[in-house]
Formats: structure tokens, C-alpha cells, sequence
């Protein structure tokens, strides 16, 4: 069964000036998926995130929150969403708890319940009471995340949200996300130029470059076929002459050979290899990564 | 709309701004006594007598001997004959002009600073009031709230006019309760002369009236807090359109210190009445002093300043709820 659409983006524009900064996007968000915005800097995405959530005015085009759009119905849109922007950049002089109590007061029913709640959701209960001024960045970026969560909303938006965590901090992220999507059952747009990140942590992929959407589609889907085969040989030229006339082959600088997997084709490569009297070093199942169908799909725009 | 403004107020007062500000009313008040102490000494020591019918009558004499000098310009001469006037007529009605007592410093503090120094400390609660949330990025998470834009602006706003006032009765109480120590706390029912008009002809008397200082001194609070006001409302809408505090602040530092060196030298250019900065010393007109242009008198003042303030409310608002924010 479809699940529910909790935010629908149709035909988004942005004119800057003269210059088009976002060219007609239109994508959905499903309740309790982890949607991945993924482009290289400067592609749109936080352009895109700022309209999403009403900072920015689109120049046409309709955004949906829970089917209430954001331009019409400003205040009934952005109770059932929360963000964090860039990054979450509260009131150093404030202690944590104030920073929630702050937000918390701009809601409408929500109270010290919830404020514990959100607080110890994030774990950052025994230090709420301290100025924002002296926590790290990871604690930052977890009271950001509890501010977006003080209003229970549906969809959840987070504007690059491994920013300058360190690898555990980033893992934690990760697994705090999913939990929010598949358990609370948010829908979660996350936005990076990370590809190993995206593909960790979502479901289902936007590729966006120079303001268009080029494919919208699930992580297996994205990824599937393009397993490839690393080939280590010895004579090398000999080697490559025989796989040359079995498959399309493509020879990387470390003299080591890359063709696509094929669960059936692969064993019998080898063989002929080995009837040929090559000896093969190395034969090395490649997991496909994002970053190159996003070379492939961009034509090598730049990404870090 | 009361939890927005106690929001606003919670992050003032962490700030701190409000007790740096007190800090610095209460040092230049402590000056600003012994100042006048030591000059009320000076004077006894001159004549010999603390009577101040003695003290006003030298004064008048003082007066009359620089207005003998041909070397004084015309403005100043003019000023000089209406002060003349004055205080001939203060003595003329046996009123001494400068009752001693706290309520009389109070009077003569609020009267020398309701052009630079009070709207100064406005300024630094006014001119970061928006712009802070813009340095901070804080404003991004102010924004994607459920709560309209003009909705946030207005809540700033009035928390700024609460801070204004509260500044302006911290002004009040410091400087009774400091001066008081040295020139004593009574003084309330004194009497002050006002409603002299000047004229082209020279002071026109006919409708001084006598009022007791206390009655004087609320009057003199109002024009100061309408001042404030106006001032703090020009800070705000700085604040709104330059994200940097620091450039806001140069901007209305510079065009109130510009008033007050305008004011001394624009008497021939007589368009200069429209702007805000000349028309800031509102308690001047209570007194009876010369204006800096011809024309310009109470009323005039007070409405060139609310249409500035209009104007500026106005554009805060408009700014605030269309921008794009990056």
C-alpha cells in the first residue's frame, strides 16, 4: 500500500535576479521514509530547503506540508514540520533548556513534558541546564534536534546533519534518523554532498544539479547492476586480451582490470583466464557507490 | 503574543544589556553631581554668598557685559538677549531657576541628554534587536516557526518600547537617588516658569505660566520617552535592513551626533527642520530656548518626529515580512 504523502513539492521555481536558481522541481515525501537530497555545492539544495520551510518565497510553483500549502496556510504548514537549517545555530547565551523553552513558547501546547521528553530523547539531559556557549558541536547539533522536535511534526527537514560530527557523532545521527522515520514513522529529508552518507541513510535519492532534479529514485534501484569485478592478473596484457574478447572491459592505472559482475558470467571468465595460462591474483567483488552513477548522471559536475 | 514578548525579554536580559546600561547611567550621574557640586561651590566662593537672588543677578550682569561684545555673532546674540529675558523675569517674579535639590539635577540631566545621551543607550538596545538573530543564524529557526512574521517584528518591538521605558525610569530613579545624596531629596513642589515663546521680536512672556516642578519634570519625562521612542524606532528599522549591528549602529550614531553639530550651524538653511536629529531636543521648548531653525517650536518638532517614526515602523514591517533570508 502507497503510504501517505506528508510533503509535495510541484513545479518549484526560484529567479534570482536574472539567473534561475532552482528550474522546476517536483518531488514527494512519504510518511516514514528518509529522503536523500544530494547534489554538489551550489547545486540548489539549500535554496530548496529555505523555500521548503518558508524562508525563502518561491517565485511559482506550490509546496504542500501536510496538505496545507506553505504560502496560504503559513501557520498551519509549519506546525507539522521541523527543520534544522545549515546548521543549528541557537542562542549561545542561553542555557539549552531556555533555548527549547524559547522555541517551545512559539508552539502552541507544549510544555515542560515535552521539553523533558525531546531532551532525553537526544540524551542531553544532564547538561540542558548549561549555556549553549559551552557545548560541543555534536551537542549542538543534538539540541537542534530536539528544538525540531518539540512540536511532534510529521516531516522533519535537516539541511546537511552530519556537518563537522566526528565518525561516532555521524554514526549516531544515522541510527537516531532512522529511528525517527521508522518508529516515530516521520518523514525525514536530509540534504548532503556526501555520498557514502546518503546512501547509508536513506531510502529513496534526489539527484539534484544546477537547480534540476535529474532522477528521483530508491537507493537498490539507483545502484542495481552496477556491481563491478576488480581483476588482478599476471601477465597483464595477456590477461586483458582474453577478457577483452569475453566482456567491455576497463583498465585502471594500478594495472588492475574492472568489468561488471554477473553472478553466472564472472566464474566463467576465471576459467578461461586460468585455461589461457594467466594466473589470477585477485579477483574482487565491487560494491557500487553513488558517487559514480553521480558522476555519470552530473557529466563530472564538481563534488567533494 | 505575551510568550513571543517573553521570549524577547528572556534573551535581553541575558544579554545583559540592561544592567551595562544602568552601569553607565549611574557613573555619569555620580560625574555629573560632583560636577555640579563643585560648581555651585565655585560660585559661593566667587560671591561670597549662597543667596541666589546675588547668584542671578551676576549672571544677568555676566549676560549683559558678552552682549556689550561686538564680536558675537548674530544667533548667538539672539539666544544670549532671550536668556537675558529670562532670567530677568525669573527674577523680575522672585523664582529661582535652579531650586537646588534632586529634583532639579534630575530636570537639568534629562534636559542635557534627551538628544545624545539617552537616545544613545536606546540605540544600543534597539540597533541588535533583529540584526543579532541575523549574525547569530538564529533567525532561521525564529522564522519556521508557526507564527506569522509581522507577528515576531511586533513582539521585538514591543519589547524594545518596554526597554525603552524601563531605561528611561532607570535614568529617572539613578539620578534622583544619586544627586540626592549630595543636594538633598526635596524640591518636588518648587516652582518653574514655562510656555515662553520666542519670537521674532525677542521672548514674549505673555503666556508663562508657573507650574510646580514635579507637574514640569513629568512633562519633561514624556517628551524624553516620545523621543526615545522615535530614536529606538529608527535603530529598529536600521536593524531590520543592515544585518550588520555594528554598521546599524554607525549609521544612527552618526546621524545623531550629526543633529548636534547640525543644530548649532543650520539656522540659514531652513529645509534642515525636516530631519529627526535637529528636532530631538523636544525639553528645550518646555524651557524656552531659542530653536535652531526659525519656525520650529513644539508641535512642529513632535510631528516631524512621528512622521519619521511612522515611516520607519512602516518600513521595518514591509522589510521584515517580504524578505528572502539566506
Amino acid at each position: 500500500m502507497e503510504k501517505k504523502i506528508t510533503l509535495s513539492v510541484k513545479n518549484l521555481k526560484k529567479v534570482i535576479g536574472r539567473r534561475e536558481i532552482i528550474k522546476n522541481l517536483t518531488f514527494d515525501l512519504r510518511e516514514g521514509e528518509v529522503f536523500g537530497f544530494l547534489g554538489p555545492n551550489g547545486a540548489g539544495k539549500t535554496t530548496t530547503i529555505r523555500m521548503l520551510v518558508g524562508l525563502i518565497k518561491p517565485t511559482s510553483g506550490s509546496i504542500q506540508i501536510c496538505g496545507n500549502n506553505i504560502e496560504d496556510h503559513f501557520q498551519e504548514a509549519m506546525t507539522s514540520l521541523g527543520c534544522i537549517v545549515e546548521n543549528p545555530e541557537l542562542y549561545p547565551y542561553l542555557s539549552g533548556y531556555n533555548n527549547l523553552l524559547h522555541f517551545a513558547r512559539m508552539l502552541d501546547d507544549v510544555g515542560d513534558e515535552r521539553i523533558r521528553e525531546v531532551t532525553e530523547l537526544v540524551g542531553l539531559t544532564e547538561r540542558i541546564h548549561d549555556k549553549v556557549k559551552t557545548y560541543s558541536l555534536g551537542m549542538r547539533q543534538r539540541l537542534g534536534i530536539a528544538q525540531a522536535l518539540l512540536g511532534k511534526p510529521k516531516v522533519l527537514i535537516l539541511d546537511e546533519p552530519t556537518n563537522g560530527l566526528d565518525p561516532a557523532g555521524i554514526r549516531e545521527m544515522r541510527q537516531f534518523i532512522r529511528f525517527l522515520a521508522e518508529e516515530e514513522g516521520l518523514s525525514v529529508l536530509v540534504s548532503s554532498h556526501l555520498l557514502s552518507e546518503i546512501q547509508l541513510l536513506c531510502d529513496r535519492v534526489a539527484i539534484i544539479s544546477k537547480g534540476v532534479i535529474i532522477r528521483v529514485d530508491t537507493v537498490q534501484q539507483l545502484l542495481e547492476n552496477r556491481e563491478r569485478v576488480v581483476w588482478h592478473i599476471d601477465p597483464f596484457e595477456k590477461g586483458k586480451q582474453v577478457l577483452s574478447s569475453l566482456t567491455s572491459i576497463e583498465e585502471k592505472d594500478d594495472r588492475t582490470i574492472l568489468t561488471d559482475f554477473d553472478e553466472k558470467k564472472t566464474p566463467e571468465w576465471n576459467k578461461r583466464l586460468v585455461e589461457a595460462g594467466v594466473s589470477v591474483i585477485e579477483i574482487n567483488r565491487k560494491m557500487p557507490v553513488l558517487e559514480d552513477l553521480f558522476l555519470e548522471l552530473t557529466g563530472g559536475d564538481t563534488i567533494e | 503574543m505575551n510568550k513571543l514578548i517573553q521570549n524577547e525579554m528572556m534573551k535581553l536580559i541575558a544579554k545583559k544589556r540592561l544592567i551595562v546600561i544602568a552601569i553607565i547611567i549611574g557613573i555619569l550621574v555620580m560625574l555629573f553631581t560632583y560636577a555640579q557640586y563643585k560648581q555651585v561651590q565655585t560660585q559661593r566662593e566667587k560671591l561670597g554668598t549662597s543667596d541666589w537672588r546675588t547668584i542671578l543677578q551676576q549672571q544677568i550682569v555676566d549676560t549683559t557685559n558678552r552682549l556689550s561684545s561686538s564680536r558675537i555673532s548674530d544667533e548667538w546674540k539672539k539666544q544670549l538677549q532671550i536668556s537675558l529675558q529670562q532670567q530677568q523675569y525669573y527674577l523680575d517674579h522672585d523664582i529661582n531657576p535652579a531650586e537646588p535639590g534632586a529634583p532639579t539635577f534630575m530636570r537639568i540631566f534629562l534636559e542635557s541628554s534627551i538628544d545624545l545621551f539617552i537616545p544613545l543607550m536606546v540605540m544600543v538596545i534597539a540597533s541588535d534587536l533583529v540584526s543579532s538573530e541575523h549574525s547569530l543564524g538564529s533567525i532561521k529557526l525564529l522564522l519556521t516557526r508557526p507564527v506569522k512574521r509581522w507577528k515576531v517584528l511586533l513582539s521585538k518591538y514591543i519589547t524594545l518600547c518596554l526597554a525603552v521605558s524601563l531605561v528611561i525610569a532607570i535614568a529617572g530613579i539613578l539620578s534622583y537617588a544619586i544627586s540626592g545624596v549630595v543636594f538633598g531629596y526635596k524640591g518636588w513642589g518648587a516652582p518653574i516658569l514655562t510656555g515662553f515663546n520666542v519670537t521674532d521680536t525677542g521672548l514674549n512672556t505673555s503666556e508663562v505660566k508657573l507650574l510646580s516642578l514635579w507637574k514640569f519634570l513629568l512633562m519633561d519625562f514624556g517628551l524624553v520617552w516620545f523621543v526615545s521612542i522615535v530614536v529606538g524606532t529608527l535603530s529598529f528599522m536600521l536593524s531590520v535592513l543592515i544585518r550588520s549591528t555594528a554598521a546599524g549602529m554607525g549609521v544612527m550614531l552618526a546621524a545623531l551626533i550629526s543633529g548636534a553639530i547640525l543644530s548649532n550651524m543650520v539656522s540659514s538653511w531652513e529645509s534642515a527642520k525636516y530631519f529627526f536629529m535637529v528636532n530631538l531636543r523636544l525639553t528645550d521648548y518646555m524651557k524656552g530656548t531659542a530653536p535652531p531653525i526659525e519656525g520650529m517650536n513644539l508641535s512642529f518638532s513632535m510631528m516631524v518626529l512621528f512622521v519619521w517614526w511612522a515611516a520607519a515602523l512602516l518600513v521595518s514591517f514591509i522589510v521584515f515580512t517580504k524578505k528572502d533570508v539566506y
